[in-house]
């Protein structure tokens, strides 16, 4: 039900999650924030059964504070996405596993952005772009036809609108909002919400 | 009444020493020399070779220079039966870091691993502690070229240059007069390393069966590691006994037109 897309450029991640709270066949909330801020240059986005998301993504952001308290430097984006996968992977084969779907996006000094998809079966790849949940099915189509190597963040943000616009279009269920958070350089922002509203007079 | 304190590792004396902890390092000074030093292009360890005998099967070419994974080496010097237990460890700790993080331990993490489980063996009960003192040189990501020591105690520290095993502080002494705060190209790290080998070890000629050395460069952002041969030692040997002749020579001219 839910969705999150992801597009990285050459020296940035862009994330874009849905802001619903579903529960059974009700919407509770419409205001979720799906993307969570683990370090300076580093965003998580979980989807997946609701208190696995919150419980899974905080448990991998403490373990990587503590990383960071004990050796004074932070695990990078590649190295914190294989800890993931790693959890997630034990849980997996435990009587407890984590239902949860995710994308890592981070920004490293040397590599640049970096966007590693992660699903609830531990599979986990180094993407130029993806997207979990029904959404994310949509837009392989529009991200295969609009990104190129040499995306800038104007450009991958025009993808997400015209994602976010095709998914309220197609999709049987109504995910009227979508946050936007990039992690450059510089670190993490937060752009303008793409919402029903917003997209009205929109022409992709 | 003397033996009260040192029976036990994890018992203070009442002079506030641990007497097993200090007996280990003793045992240390008398193990073979090691020394590291650490270069602007790179780093190196040389050991002293105990077990020369001609009987003895070749084909385990270095005795005390261990590779522990991609990145790091190190050299041990003390009980070598206690030093195979501990590289195994190092080992398994660099390796299960690997599959954590998916990428190479960064060398500081390593030691004060290993670090902790020596110190555990000086304060939990009925154990004796590690006889071995260890040199570690690596290359990390963060901070690059390393060079670290720990002893039985299970303190360690960074270096750039350092010596453990016999007659250690006599080496120290040379490095110390011989480097400055701005380190030096590898080559002549290599040709100091022979000198105070030589000054160091109680024989009257060095020979490579007696001396194995190892370096760490990065080359083509790959760690490349190159344990020298017999051939290459004894080319670093036969240099330094030519400039020692040359100074010799020189003293002796000056010697002579004083007189």
């Amino acid at each position: 039900m839910e969705t999150v897309l992801g597009i990285k450029g050459p020296d940035f991640v862009m994330l874009a999650a849905d802001c619903t709270q579903a529960h059974s066949i009700i919407m509770m909330k419409e205001d979720v924030e799906k993307i969570h801020k683990i370090s300076d240059k580093l965003l998580m986005a979980t989807i997946g059964e609701s208190g696995d998301t919150d419980q899974f993504t905080q448990y991998i952001s403490k373990n990587l504070a503590l990383y960071r308290m004990r050796n004074g430097y932070e695990l990078g984006p590649k190295a914190a996405s294989h800890f993931t996968r790693k959890n997630l992977a034990e849980y997996l084969r435990s009587r407890t596993p984590y239902f949860v779907n995710l994308l890592v996006a981070g920004y490293d000094e040397t590599e640049g952005g970096e966007l590693y998809y992660i699903d609830y079966l531990a599979n986990a790849k180094s993407l130029n772009y993806g997207g979990h949940g029904y959404g994310g099915m949509f837009c392989a189509s529009i991200f295969d036809r609009y990104h190129h190597p040499k995306i800038t963040q104007d450009e991958a943000y025009d993808i997400f609108k015209k994602c976010v616009k095709e998914i309220q279009k197609r999709l049987i269920i109504n995910l009227a909002n979508f946050k936007v958070s990039v992690v450059d350089k510089n670190g993490i922002r937060s752009l303008p919400d793409i919402t029903a509203a917003n997209l009205m007079d929109y022409v992709p | 009444m003397a033996r009260r304190y040192d029976s036990r590792t994890t018992i203070f004396s009442p002079e506030g020493r641990l007497y097993q902890v200090e007996y280990a390092m003793e045992a240390i000074s008398h193990a073979g020399t090691c020394l590291g030093i650490l270069a602007k292009d790179g780093i190196l360890l040389a050991a002293e070779r105990r077990n020369t005998n001609k009987l003895l099967d070749g084909a385990i070419f270095s005795e005390k220079i261990y590779k522990l994974n991609d990145d790091m080496v190190c050299s041990v010097a003390g009980i070598t039966s206690d030093a195979n237990v501990l590289t195994n460890e190092l080992r398994v700790i660099a390796q299960r870091y690997q599959l954590n993080y998916g990428e190479p331990m960064p060398c500081e993490q390593l030691v004060s691993y290993l670090c902790d489980i020596k110190q555990a063996y000086t304060q939990y009960g009925g154990k004796r502690p590690f006889g071995v003192s260890i040199l570690y040189m690596g290359w990390d990501k963060h901070y690059g070229y390393q060079l670290y020591q720990s002893d039985p105690s299970g303190n360690y520290g960074g270096w750039k240059a350092t010596c453990i095993g016999n007659n250690s502080g006599a080496a120290v002494s040379i490095l110390k007069q011989e480097l400055n705060e701005d380190l030096i190209e590898l080559a002549n790290a290599q040709d100091l390393a022979v000198k105070v080998l030589s000054k160091t070890l109680d024989m009257t000629k060095l020979t490579s069966e007696k001396v194995e050395m190892a370096t760490l460069t990065r080359e083509n952002d790959k760690t490349v590691i190159r344990i020298l041969s017999n051939a290459d030692v004894d080319v670093l040997i036969a240099k330094y006994e030519k400039s020692e002749a040359e100074i010799e020579a020189a003293k002796r001219e000056k010697l002579a037109q004083k007189s």
